[in-house]
């Protein structure tokens, strides 16, 4: 089928006969009974994965299955920030690599995935924030990532509507913040649709509402397809890149990750005028604030602090982050919460995520995204549609082993210790 | 709002409580164990989608460690015995 292209001619000529002839995004193929690759997960780091196994690597027999429908996990319930000022090099390049895949994303993909470089800025609180804060700040500029360090004033002509505490009313009143010009928001549904579209033009099957049921073992040990509920499908590779759930699907292989699930909500108010054009997050308050183009004050914080695959927030963590907000935008204290949600978020035991091969030959898997996701979709997508494809992993993700946790070569940006609540 | 009946205290909020995550992780003996039951002690979790025994800390109430038997689905809490010597 030749794929039509968005544009101002398109969208013209179908202006005159009513919008009613637009052809559909993507096709719903029944299953086949066999491809080269299968892909488990239709959030937005599978259909990537599609996309790039198609596009880069020639594989187009792929099969992506998606037990609900598309882009209806973590790909609609997270924040929408994107983002690369990490400390350590594996995690600087790898997300400065998809940090530069979303800057050519819409043009690639011929889908407005409404990705706005409006600064993603870190507040520092105390001495010791400050310090490793300037600490990060170098670490971004040697690794050649763009980075501006503020001084509170500077913060304040920024951002206006900031309040920097130092009259006391914030018990730790802003010093400085970290400032990455080239980070910001996307529309989250448009990324996993623009890629969905993009898949399917390149003979990518995209089927929804398939849940796998289990993995078909050939006599020594190899994956050679999955059961699902609509019957088995064979392939000699299977990608599982269904993170919030991979402890789940991963124990089907009889695989234990150093993962465990939990909940990061987010909120937002009803619409306002526009006052904020940045994203501000702050480590000391434990909060993100950003104002969407439709106007919403948009919030997340901390996660709800116990292993639940429950996608639904619960009220103390509600409290917390409107308490620390209010504080640090008192403009804000008067809107009403309008919506409230959670993602089941795959919380590795280091904070960074797993790319790689497993123990079990033709089995691959792409999770453990902490709160970090949606700003790796394209960057999570194209090393893992590499590594499938040439069954080796990319120098970007060769570092993002799950065998690391066994040689304590773990990639710990805060330097905590095995507990699953970094990010 | 987790309420978590407490055996000492009785029912108590979340917020009273400190997360200490799976209960059944047990530490390897170190005279006789191997890197591979090192690696799974420090790092590999079940992380049940469903039943899950677990750890909580009674920090602003009797200080007891619980064994929580909670729903990762639905919340819902069953059984809660403390943590006693020789018991975990």
């Amino acid at each position: 089928m030749v794929r039509e292209r968005y544009s101002f001619l398109a969208l013209a000529k179908h202006a005159l006969t009513g919008h009613k002839n637009w052809q559909p995004a993507i096709r719903h193929p029944e299953p086949k009974s066999n491809y080269d690759v299968i892909v488990i997960g239709g959030g937005g780091h599978g259909l990537a994965t599609a996309y790039y196994l198609a596009k880069l690597h020639g594989i187009n027999k792929v099969a992506l299955l998606e037990r609900g429908w598309i882009g209806g996990g973590n790909t609609g319930r997270n924040t929408t920030i994107v983002r690369s000022n990490y400390l350590l090099e594996e995690n600087a390049n790898f997300y400065e690599h998809s940090l530069k895949l979303w800057e050519g994303l819409s043009s690639d993909l011929n889908f407005n995935v409404m990705f706005s470089q409006r600064s993603v800025i870190n507040t520092c609180h105390t001495p010791a924030e400050l310090e490793g804060t300037m600490r990060r700040y170098n670490a971004m500029r040697l690794n050649g990532i763009d980075a501006e360090f503020l001084t509170a004033a500077e913060l304040k002509r920024r951002v206006p509507s900031i309040n920097l505490g130092q009259d006391g009313s914030l018990r730790w009143p802003i010093l400085a913040a970290l400032s990455q010009p080239r980070g910001g928001v996307a529309r989250h549904d448009a990324v996993a649709w623009g890629f969905a579209r993009g898949a399917d033009a390149l003979g990518v099957d995209i089927i929804q509402n398939c849940e796998v049921t289990g993995f078909r073992r050939a006599a020594d040990g190899r994956v050679i397809g999955v059961e699902t509920n609509r019957g088995p499908i064979a392939a000699s590779k299977v990608g599982v890149a269904v993170a919030g759930h991979s402890g789940h699907v991963m124990a089907m292989a009889g695989i234990t990750l150093p993962i465990e699930s939990h909940l990061l909500q987010a909120f937002v108010s009803e619409p306002v005028k526009p006052f904020l054009d940045v994203v501000i997050s702050t480590g000391a308050l434990h909060f993100y604030i950003s104002q969407t183009d439709k106007g919403e004050v948009l919030l997340g914080g901390g996660l709800d602090g116990y292993n639940s695959y429950g996608q639904r927030g619960t009220i103390p963590n509600i409290q917390e982050v409107t308490s620390a907000a209010t504080e640090m935008f008192p403009n804000i204290s008067r809107l009403k919460w309008m919506r409230q949600w959670a993602g089941i978020m795959d919380m590795t035991m280091d904070g960074s995520p797993i790319i790689g091969k497993t123990p079990i030959p033709g089995l691959f898997f792409d999770g453990g995204w902490c709160y970090g996701g949606f700003k790796a979709i394209p960057g999570s997508g194209w090393c893992f549609a590499h590594t499938i494809a040439n069954g080796e992993p990319h120098p970007l993700n060769a570092s993002f082993t799950l065998e690391r946790f066994g040689r304590s070569a773990v990639i710990d940006e805060k330097g905590a210790g095995p507990f699953p609540k970094a990010h | 709002m987790l309420l978590i009946p407490c055996p000492h205290c009785g029912p108590r909020p979340e917020t009273e409580f400190v997360y200490g995550g799976d209960a059944r992780v047990k530490r390897p003996d170190p005279e006789n164990s191997t890197d591979e039951q090192w690696t799974s002690y420090i790092y590999a979790r079940d992380n049940p989608k469903g039943q899950h025994q677990e750890l909580w800390l009674h920090n602003a109430g009797c200080h007891l460690w619980l064994i929580v038997e909670r729903d990762t689905v639905s919340h819902a809490i069953g059984s809660v015995r403390a943590v006693r010597e020789g018991q975990q």
